[in-house]
């Protein structure tokens, strides 16, 4: 039995339940014909990736369903064998290049090549190209966005690409020149009550207002997180109540202790409990940048208010440095190092004054 | 097959109307930017000392090899191939090589890509008999993000196969060229667009497209465009999707630009100076939640700030620095919630409180 997120998965862009607007719009893009590179950009879960496969049924009709799961292999200019997994159908092609770290321009520069000169579409969808659709373009190295920029313009009459990131920061000038971008924002408290509804209906259940509310508010924009959330209460009791808990990922309340413990106690041998906590985490795939941001914020509900200026900064710095650095170990315990440091001499100074 | 009068008298009446010619679907469906893209030089808005250059190769047939620098969308690569059309009318595919940089452009594939190019002999007559120049072009495009050693191997090559073939070389920035390889090019500068001129094209294209675009959006493109004809034009064709038959107005512009709204920037200003990390924290978040980008926010907010008269030099110049730190660091790649925050807790100490 598959998850409500992807049971109730809007499949057409006429199903869109939020950004209504937005999506006519896009409507209008997919008949005008000339249908532009495009780069789509928003929060996690804002409805990205549905938003996008909606276009391409607009684009292609059913066909675009039917999927294939592939792996292709790049060869490197020094000759190293590359497997990517692909998702495809007859219409477009999905692949996420940041899976092939520094080779990535490889992947793309191959791919597109391929897909652009091996046109043959079916006669009957009666457009001119295929879609490729590139996952997590804010992760693309600077390499592979240069070497995007005229493969864009030189393949376009075979081939529109269609980004996805979570923000545009991070994608060159001369591609965000190439392309239109569309942002999806999060959906709103209300919109995702309104969905969290909807969807509890037609599973035949009922939803109190007072608990979709905390939902919502919990998931804070995140409509995936909300629908895995309202399930798991589900799970955990039925009928539902108002105040029933909502179950969090176990991640999240693991980060919770181990805040906990840092505002506990500070000394070395804390430090070094604390560095097996963030190890822990770091194994399960928990984005390191994640956990400081998850840090910062229970950190900053755990201090005095004279304190938050620094910490906040401590943190952008060293979140900074990670993504320069190697280990994000290291940077991740350096914040914490630091907050002890800050956080000791404050309990002190405000002893002695006491004195 | 019956014409008209025979069919009349045929049937009797008058003819079927006449099926509207099939549209060839590819000049239809092609981007805006592709559609207007130069054909001639004298199509190149703008860039008159290059244009007049040009003209004279067009000429003369007398050509040096060219270095062309300047921003993204100033009419560097439409140049060189408006240029070799004229040159060698609809041969011109066979007389160019074009590489750039998503292709493959190790020292040895250059070297024997081009090698490969140069040999053929270049005769001083086309196919269908007219004259043209007795040499090939080989255009390297984005030439600036070709490694030093593979332009340093370039230069032999440029000496060795003088007689057959010409260089165009063409980058972004011109000081990621070698010396030795940019002595040996006629270097010439492309400006970014100025408004008149932009303005000038954008109305053309507006007349050719037959779309209403308010002259307020027009401005507010031009603006949003930088001196980028490129993007101009893209953000033109997207308006025109998003606006249909309707005219299109500034608010258009903005949103297809991913401009943010200025209440969104005053609404963080505003949040900032409340003097709490909680409601800056709220700010930032609601911030995340609408997908705004942290350096279009920061780019903007910086105007904002500097136009600003209730806050003193000193506590500009601290949270000017701050923005610039947090703008390089997001070009590294730091998470922009984090680095957002920063910024506003240099906000919260440096802006006077309400
Ligand atoms: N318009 C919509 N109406 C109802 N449900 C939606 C809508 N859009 C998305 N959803 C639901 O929200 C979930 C998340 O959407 P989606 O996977 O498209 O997000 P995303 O922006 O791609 O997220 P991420 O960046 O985290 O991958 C989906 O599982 C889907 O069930
Ligand atoms: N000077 C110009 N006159 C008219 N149109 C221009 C001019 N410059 C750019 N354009 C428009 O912008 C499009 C892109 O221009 P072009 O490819 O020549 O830019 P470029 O200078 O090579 O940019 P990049 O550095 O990003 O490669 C053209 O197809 C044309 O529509
Ligand atoms: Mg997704
Ligand atoms: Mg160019």
């Amino acid at each position: 039995m598959s998850l409500w997120v992807d049971k109730y998965r809007p499949r057409s862009l006429g199903k869109l339940d939020y950004h209504e607007e937005q999506a006519n719009m896009l409507k209008k893009l997919v008949q005008s014909g000339d249908f532009p590179h495009m780069l789509v950009y928003g929060p996690n879960g804002a409805g990205k990736r549905t938003r996008i496969m909606a276009v391409l049924r607009e684009l292609y009709g059913h066909g675009v369903e039917k999927l294939r799961h592939e792996h292709q292999t790049f060869t490197t200019p020094s000759k190293k064998k590359l497997e990517i997994s692909t998702i495809a159908s007859n219409y477009h092609i999905e692949v996420n290049p940041s899976d092939a770290g520094i080779y990535d321009r490889v992947v793309i520069q191959d791919l597109i090549k391929t897909v652009a000169q091996t046109n043959q579409l079916e006669s009957s969808s009666q457009r001119e190209f295929k879609i490729v659709l590139i996952m997590e373009a804010d992760r693309l190295t600077k390499d592979a966005q240069h070497a995007l920029r005229r493969t864009m313009e030189k393949y376009m009459s075979t081939c529109r690409i269609i980004l996805c990131a979570n923000t545009t920061s991070k994608v060159i000038g001369a591609i965000r020149s190439r392309c239109l971008a569309v942002r999806v924002s999060s959906p709103t408290i209300e919109q995702i009550m309104i969905i969290l509804t909807f969807v509890c209906k037609k599973e035949g259940l009922s939803l109190p207002n007072e608990l979709a509310k905390r939902i919502a508010e919990y998931s804070q924009g995140n409509l995936r997180k909300a629908l895995l959330a309202c399930e798991a209460c589900r799970v955990q009791q039925y009928p539902f109540s108002d105040d029933q808990e909502i179950p969090k990922a176990d991640w999240e309340v693991y980060l919770k202790e181990t805040s906990s413990l840092i505002v506990e106690e500070q000394s070395p041998n804390r430090l070094l409990q604390i560095r097996e906590r963030l190890y822990e985490l770091l194994v399960h795939c928990i984005p390191p940048e994640m956990i400081m941001k998850k840090l910062l914020q229970e950190l900053m509900m755990n201090c005095d208010g004279t304190l938050k200026t620094g910490v906040i900064q401590a943190a952008a710095r060293f979140e900074h440095r990670m993504q320069k650095g190697q280990k994000p170990i290291y940077h991740l315990e350096a914040f914490v190092a630091y907050f002890m440091a800050m956080y000791k001499k404050f309990l002190e100074d405000g002893m002695t004054a006491d004195w | 097959m019956c014409g008209p009068l025979m069919y009349a008298f045929l049937k009797g009446g008058v003819p079927p109307p006449k099926k509207p010619e099939k549209q060839t679907p590819q000049r239809k469906n092609i981007p805006w930017v592709e559609k207007y893209r130069p054909r001639s030089v004298n199509d190149i808005a703008y860039q008159d000392e290059v244009v007049a250059v040009l003209k004279s190769i067009v000429k003369n047939y007398d050509m040096p090899n060219l270095l062309f620098y300047g921003p993204p969308g100033t009419g560097k690569t439409s140049s060189i191939l408006a240029m070799a059309r004229q040159l060698y009318g609809a041969h011109y595919t066979s007389r160019i090589l074009e590489l750039n940089a998503s292709d493959e452009r190790g020292i040895n594939v250059v070297r024997e890509k081009v090698k490969l190019f140069a040999r053929q002999t270049a005769s001083s007559y086309l196919p269908d008999g007219n004259r043209c120049p007795p040499f090939k072009i080989v255009i390297l495009d984005e030439a600036d993000s070709m490694t030093n050693a593979a332009q340093a191997a370039l230069r032999r090559t440029i000496e060795s196969e003088a007689k057959t073939t010409r260089f165009c070389l063409i980058c972004n920035y011109v000081s990621r060229i070698i010396e030795p390889l940019a002595s040996r090019c006629a270097k010439f500068r492309f400006k970014s667009l100025s408004n008149d001129a932009m303005t000038d094209r954008l109305k053309s294209i507006c007349k050719d497209e037959n779309i209403k675009c308010s002259d307020e959006a027009l401005e507010t493109l031009r603006k949003v465009s930088e001196g980028d004809m490129r993007k101009s034009v893209t953000f033109l064709q997207s308006c025109a999707r998003v606006c249909g038959e309707e005219t299109i107005e500034k608010n258009t512009v903005l949103e297809v630009a991913g401009v943010i709204p200025d209440e969104v920037i005053k609404n963080f200003i505003d949040k900032c100076s409340k003097n709490s990390h909680f409601s800056l924290q709220t700010a930032v978040e609601k911030l995340e939640m609408n997908g705004y980008s942290a350096s279009q926010l920061i780019y903007q907010l910086l105007d904002v700030i500097l136009n600003n008269d209730n806050i003193d030099m000193k506590n500009k110049a601290k949270i000017c620095e701050k923005i610039a730190e947090v703008d390089y660091r997001l070009i590294d790649g730091a998470d922009e919630y984090l680095q957002l925050m920063d910024l506003g807790s240099v906000l919260l100490e440096n802006l006077p409180n309400y």
